[in-house]
């Protein structure tokens, strides 16, 4: 808030003046800086319609630091004739004087002075005239008075390039008075105080109006990672459906689980180094079901489950080879395992969770990523019955084009049957990223902005809810 | 999925006709394959190598079309039109057969014992009277570089030689020698090269520098010889440039060395069967004999049909359609499966041609009839599998906690599993051996050297990734990291940590720790020694000394906390002080941490199952039921085992979610297995036979739903309904006062229900009647079976319920007396009126 005496001068002045006054003779018949003027303006503005204020620049000149030297001891070629003797002065000697360099050159131009090379003792400088008119002192003063208007454009350009001078620009209001004038004024208050609360002057109080165009404060908060508010999500909607989440914390798996089981022949090109990170230390895994194992075996290199089998010469120890498990579908098979280890009864199950690819890395591939599975495992499920699963998962996503983000299908009988999974159960499941569905959400286009240390924590601070089908 | 790019304008001209690029993808989609581009060689050229390099070449539209995997009778133009024809009934599939030569013994190959050590298989066929055009050649080179790159594996399982045979004479021999002392000239060579010679030369060749290493480091070198010493090849490597083929080349030895002869013998036959057609007779092959080391002799190409017998039903089950078997053994055929009806029940004959050796199963079949009928056309279903959902715990325990303490202030980070191994030591003062991390044998990057032990490193490399960022910076991440564990199958177990960071201007200490302070608040971990958490000073490499401290929650240590060391966070290169805080959560799990919910498999299977090692009898037949009537109706009616199948249409069982005595009871009146197209009884009476060796353990039946043979007296029928006692009290020791009340209200209640007339049992039954068709006459209808008059009926309301396409099926409830009147007795009334009804269906059926 301004100081009130300001205001309250300024308002009698208004008050006065009929057609108004300029902030800045304002400024200075008060003898205040004209900064303090501008803020009682600004204060009496906000305060409603109590006075008009429009804005207005003049331009004025005004004598630089050495033009007020000058306007007060003469140029400095006056100074320099007026410090030559008759009998002349030797140029090193005028040369030490503050305005020596600069007054010579001036002088000499003005052919006040000259210069005697060849005097004995070095140069020397001698007047030529008798007297001089120091017109630029002359013109500095006239502009000192404020009678700068009677010198032409073009001299006091010429001053403004010696530095003498420059031009000033002043913004200031012109100042009338506002349809509510009144010099009486109610200082109004920024805050309902609990002083106030308890006293009741609030009732009487005038309040400064808000500024509802200004962002308010932002709370002080943590938040979620964006790709985990879209795994939640994704968890619910497997949970509404009915699906039972599977456990997934294991990262290390035996080839066994991650391909043989699943009838994935040993030769295939996902199992190359290219693909796959296996693991030098442990490298093999040392435990399997063995009556399983075998019957894996047989169906690989001898087929069997009325399956023709893929008949090449079936290892263990490419089975045993540990890696990082390149899907979840390694643990989808030991949970079907075990649920051919007791009373086969229907199930649902899901997961969320990190796979491995040894791939190449561009904007959307990373060496590790997050996968959804759904699994479902119940007698006599046909091909319709997936189709018409995946049309509900994906309409619960509000995903029309789903065919493009992932895969699914049907589970091989040479991985079921040798499970010991009955023989009219099937097992339809599907797979997709959740990384890709996220990127789509939230307009991230390189997936290291999303996943992992480079992440944008601004961009994690400003992430909306997640919320799927909007 | 490998992509076949083929010439746009041939493939229209072998297709005879042309396709818009809309229409060819449409062709595409229903024949199961995707269009997955369309270019042109310049444009191709113009992508990987820029403009400059593309100026001269060819501008002819190329359509890039995705074939699956193990379609290897895809991978050319010849294949993919002979199969689209034949998918459009165009053409009937051609018939691949082997024949004799014309004059003369068959081409021979000997296989030498050497070639055990390196590639010990081989086979060979000819094709006689060929005609190549440019077109043709190019094609048929494409196909070998193809089934190289695909079925091959890059050539270290088959390797594919074709040798203008003009140029050569037999017998052959495939034998191995050591690379000094093989020497002939390579394909578009110039001069004679020894073997040891032409592996250094093609290490700078871009295309055959990926196959040296299947043999590089062999004693001997697989090497093909005719009979008078000219190379043919060395196999995977180069064939010899003596035997080269041309566009004049009239006759074609093809031979395919391996070190998997099943593959070799599926190569071969691809080859011949896709360019026999070439041939003056085509799709003729002529044979090649292979006399292996043993001496044994082979034949080849094998080109062998195999037959399979499938039911319709198991396709329509599959595939959830309703088709007649003529139109399945039609759908196979296209699909170049030729199929038909033997005549036998449903019965379909399918035959499985050489060009399909991805079909080695029935589902194969099955899958193939489901494309050939349209994806698109299956009516989506909605599997009835009821089930409750579960969480996982620890998932459910890290989901709860994550939001909690972003409440409380901290930011999730999501960091990598894998790291370097300075990460997880050096950085963090720690040496690697001392972790217990798992290390990846092929990394391509150090930032794949091992997993993570600890999620530290990646919250600092987080927050040295988000210096810009205001401070403080507070971060927590809930994930996994991994260790070794022998007790596990593969030697290594994950771990669910909890870690959280506060970088500032100081070290806020106090921050971490009232953080922990927090998360064991929400935990419901009182602060305590024993049977609470505490924190006791530690020494820790990682943090400042005196300035760590170890976290024990009833007595075990769970974790650490404290102020980073500053070497720590300038190897991070962060430069403020930093506190940190890490603990595993697992141990919070309490109760819900179950065994039941865990990845871990038992290792000696318990249930004997049997698996069809050998022919299995069918299973042994369930003794006859001594009634088979069931509040369903009788069950050796079809109208009783319909109505059961509706009831099980949405149920998983006859009462409630498990398997109880009630299923075994009704499965026991079934007087034998139900046929297929009651699909919901089907699968019910499949699940609970598997039952039958525990159904005495099951639950005991809440409900009669069997009903004796022969009616009982009327008097018995609603003893047991008074009989439950739910909420029956366990105290014996009652007050004699209690005993007293208790006997005078029995014997008032006895008194009271003596009053009472018998009561009679009745149903509530609501049918659905259905009609032929939208012409039908529904008031008519309704008239026939209202005019159904039995003793003890009544007829109720009834309404018209649309079931699409116009027809309307009446619905109308009915009163019975059970002892009187049974659903099978109505149902066989009602259909009675053919003219007008074609099924009833007991909708609901409740007891009154």
């Amino acid at each position: 808030m301004a100081d009130t005496g300001v205001v309250e001068a300024l308002l009698r002045l208004v008050e006065k003046a009929d057609d108004g006054v300029d902030s800045v003779q304002v400024a200075s018949r008060l003898g205040v800086d004209h900064q303090v003027v501008v803020g009682a303006v600004k204060s009496l503005q906000a305060l409603g319609d109590v006075i008009s204020a429009d804005l207005c620049s003049s331009k004025h000149w005004e004598l630089t630091e050495e033009g007020t030297e000058i306007a007060e001891q003469g140029s400095h070629e006056a100074r320099v004739f007026s410090s030559i003797p008759l009998e002349g002065l030797v140029q090193s000697e005028l040369m030490k004087l503050s305005f020596g360099k600069i007054g010579f050159s001036k002088a000499m131009s003005n052919k006040w002075i000259r210069v005697d090379k060849t005097h004995e003792g070095g140069p020397r400088i001698f007047r030529t005239v008798d007297s001089i008119v120091d017109q630029v002192q002359e013109k500095l003063l006239l502009l000192q008075k404020g009678s700068g208007s009677e010198l032409e454009e073009k001299e006091k350009n010429e001053l403004k390039k010696r530095k003498l001078l420059s031009e000033v620009t002043v913004k200031s209001y012109w100042i009338t008075k506002g349809s509510s004038f009144s010099t009486t004024i109610t200082k109004q208050e920024t805050e309902l105080t609990p002083e106030m609360m308890a006293n009741g002057s609030w009732k009487e109080k005038k309040f400064k109006p808000y500024n509802f165009e200004a962002m308010g404060v932002a709370p002080d908060s943590g938040h979620l990672h964006p790709l985990m508010k879209v795994r939640t999500q994704f968890r619910q909607i497997f949970l509404e459906m009915g699906f039972t989440e599977m456990p997934t914390n294991n990262f290390i798996e035996s080839s066994f689980w991650n391909f043989d089981s699943l009838f994935q022949p040993q030769q295939h090109p996902a199992r190359d180094q290219h693909d796959t990170f296996f693991l030098s230390d442990p490298a093999l895994a040392h435990e399997f079901p063995q009556e399983y194992l075998q019957r894996v075996k047989k169906v690989h290199s001898e087929g069997g489950f009325g399956s023709q089998g893929y008949k090449y010469d079936w290892k263990i120890e490419e089975a045993q080879k540990n890696i990082l498990r390149t899907h979840t579908t390694a643990v989808s098979a030991r949970m079907l395992y075990k649920l051919a280890q007791q009373k086969f009864t229907p199930v649902k199950y899901f997961s969320i969770d990190r796979v491995f690819r040894n791939e190449t890395l561009d904007a959307t591939h990373l060496a590790e990523f997050h996968q959804i599975e759904g699994v479902v495992a119940d007698y006599g499920l046909t091909l319709g019955d997936l189709m018409g699963i995946l049309h509900q998962f994906f309409t619960k996503l509000g995903l029309k084009k789903w065919v493009e983000v992932g895969n699914s299908g049907i589970f091989r009988p040479e991985m079921l049957l040798p499970m010991g999974l009955p023989e009219g159960v099937s097992v339809i499941a599907w797979g997709l990223s959740l990384e890709r569905p996220t990127m789509i959400k939230y307009g991230i286009n390189n997936i290291r902005e999303l996943v992992g240390h480079k992440v944008n924590l601004q961009m994690v601070y400003d992430s909306p809810i997640c919320r799927l089908d909007s | 999925m490998p992509t076949v790019g083929v010439n746009r304008d041939l493939l229209f001209r072998a297709l005879g006709r042309t396709y818009t690029d809309e229409e060819f993808d449409e062709l595409c989609f229903e024949f199961g394959l995707e269009l997955d581009e369309i270019t042109s060689e310049k444009e191709l050229i113009s992508k990987e190598q820029g403009d400059s390099k593309a100026s001269g070449a060819s501008d002819v539209i190329l359509y890039k079309i995705d074939v699956p995997a193990n379609r290897y009778d895809l991978l050319c133009l010849e294949g993919l039109v002979r199969g689209l024809q034949v998918f459009k009934n165009k053409l009937d599939a051609p018939r691949y057969t082997r024949v004799s030569p014309v004059s003369g013994q068959p081409q021979r190959l000997i296989i030498t014992k050497e070639t055990a050590a390196v590639r010990p298989h081989a086979v060979a066929a000819v094709l006689r009277n060929i005609t190549f055009t440019q077109e043709r050649y190019d094609s048929f080179i494409e196909l070998q570089e193809k089934l190289h790159q695909n079925i091959c594996r890059k050539r270290s399982l088959v390797a594919i030689g074709t040798h203008d045979l003009d140029t050569i004479s037999g017998p052959f021999t495939y034998t191995a020698k050591p690379p000094g002392d093989i020497c002939f000239k390579p394909l578009n060579q110039t001069k004679e090269y020894t073997a040891t010679q032409l592996m250094s030369l093609y290490k700078s060749d871009s295309h055959l520098k990926h196959y040296l290493h299947i043999i590089e480091d062999k004693p001997v070198y697989p090497i093909i010889y005719d009979s008078n010493g000219i190379v043919l090849s060395m196999p995977p490597i180069i064939n010899g440039d003596h035997t080269k083929i041309t566009l004049k080349t009239k006759n074609v030895f093809i031979e395919c060395t391996a070190t998997d002869l099943t593959k070799a013998k599926i190569v071969l036959d691809m080859m011949v069967t896709m360019f026999s057609q070439y041939c003056s007779k085509p799709f003729t092959v002529e044979e090649a004999e292979v006399v292996c080391p043993d001496g044994r002799i082979c034949t080849y190409p094998e080109l062998a049909y195999r037959k399979e017998r499938l039911s319709s039903e198991f396709i329509n089950h599959k595939v959830g359609i309703n088709e007649s078997t003529e139109n399945i053994a039609q759908l196979l055929t296209r699909m170049c499966l030729l199929s038909r009806a033997t005549g036998v029940g449903d019965e379909i004959e399918v035959e499985i041609p050489p060009t399909r050796s991805d079909v080695i199963h029935a589902c194969d079949i099955m899958e193939d009839a489901a494309i050939a009928y349209g994806f698109n056309n299956i009516t989506r279903t909605t599997p009835r599998t009821y089930t409750v959902a579960n969480q996982f715990p620890l998932n459910k325990l890290t989901e709860l906690l994550r939001q909690d303490l972003a409440a409380a202030g901290f930011t999730e980070a999501l960091n990598f599993a894998l790291c370097s191994q300075e990460d997880i030591g050096d950085k963090l003062g720690k040496k690697i051996s001392e972790t217990r991390a798992v290390h990846i044998s092929n990394p391509k990057t150090a930032e794949f050297q091992v997993a993570r032990t600890t999620l530290l490193p990646g919250l600092l490399k987080t927050i040295a990734a988000n210096r810009k960022m205001p401070l403080p910076l507070k971060l927590f991440e809930i994930s996994d990291v991994v260790l070794k564990d022998d007790t596990k199958d593969v030697g290594a177990r994950n771990s669910r940590r909890f870690c959280a960071v506060y970088y500032n201007k100081s070290p806020g200490f106090e921050v971490i720790h009232g953080l922990l302070d927090r998360a064991m608040q929400l935990l419901e971990v009182k602060s305590a020694r024993g049977d609470g958490y505490h924190i006791q000073a530690a020494d820790d490499s990682t943090f400042f000394p005196g300035r760590c401290a170890e976290v024990f929650v009833h007595g075990k240590s769970v974790g650490r906390l404290g102020v980073l060391h500053p070497d720590v966070i300038n190897r991070f290169e962060l430069t403020m002080p930093c506190s940190a805080l890490e603990i595993d959560i697992e141990p919070f799990l309490g109760h819900t941490a179950e065994t039941l919910l865990t990845h871990d498999v038992p290792m000696q299977e318990v249930v004997r199952h049997k698996f069809p090692t050998l022919h299995e009898p069918p299973q042994a037949l369930v003794s006859h039921p001594a009634s088979t009537k069931t509040i369903f109706g009788d069950m050796s009616t079809s109208v009783g085992l319909k109505a059961l199948n509706d009831f099980l249409a949405d149920k998983s069982y006859i009462e409630g979610f498990a398997a109880s005595q009630a299923d075994t009871a009704v499965f026991d009146a079934i007087p034998s297995a139900p046929s297929s197209n009651l699909c919901h009884l089907m699968r019910w009476y499949n699940h609970i036979q598997s039952f039958l060796r525990e159904r005495p353990s099951l639950p005991l039946a809440k409900g009669q739903f069997v009903l004796p043979s022969t009616p009982p007296p009327s008097s018995n029928a609603n003893d047991n309904d008074d009989d439950f006692d739910l909420f029956g009290s366990d105290d014996e020791e009652e007050s004699e006062e209690a005993a007293r009340i208790k006997e005078q209200r029995l014997a008032e209640y006895a008194a009271k229900k003596s009053k009472k007339p018998a009561l009679i049992a009745k149903s509530s039954i609501l049918l659905d009647v259905k009609p032929w068709d939208d012409e039908t006459d529904m008031a008519k209808l309704e008239e026939c079976v209202r005019s159904v008059t039995m003793d003890g009926l009544l007829w109720g309301q009834s309404k018209l319920v649309p079931v699409g396409y116009g027809i309307k099926k009446l619905q109308i409830g009915c009163v019975v007396e059970d002892d009187k009147v049974g659903t099978d007795l109505l149902e066989e009334a009602i259909t009675a009126f053919e003219e007008y009804v074609q099924s009833v269906d007991v909708a609901a059926f409740n007891k009154i």
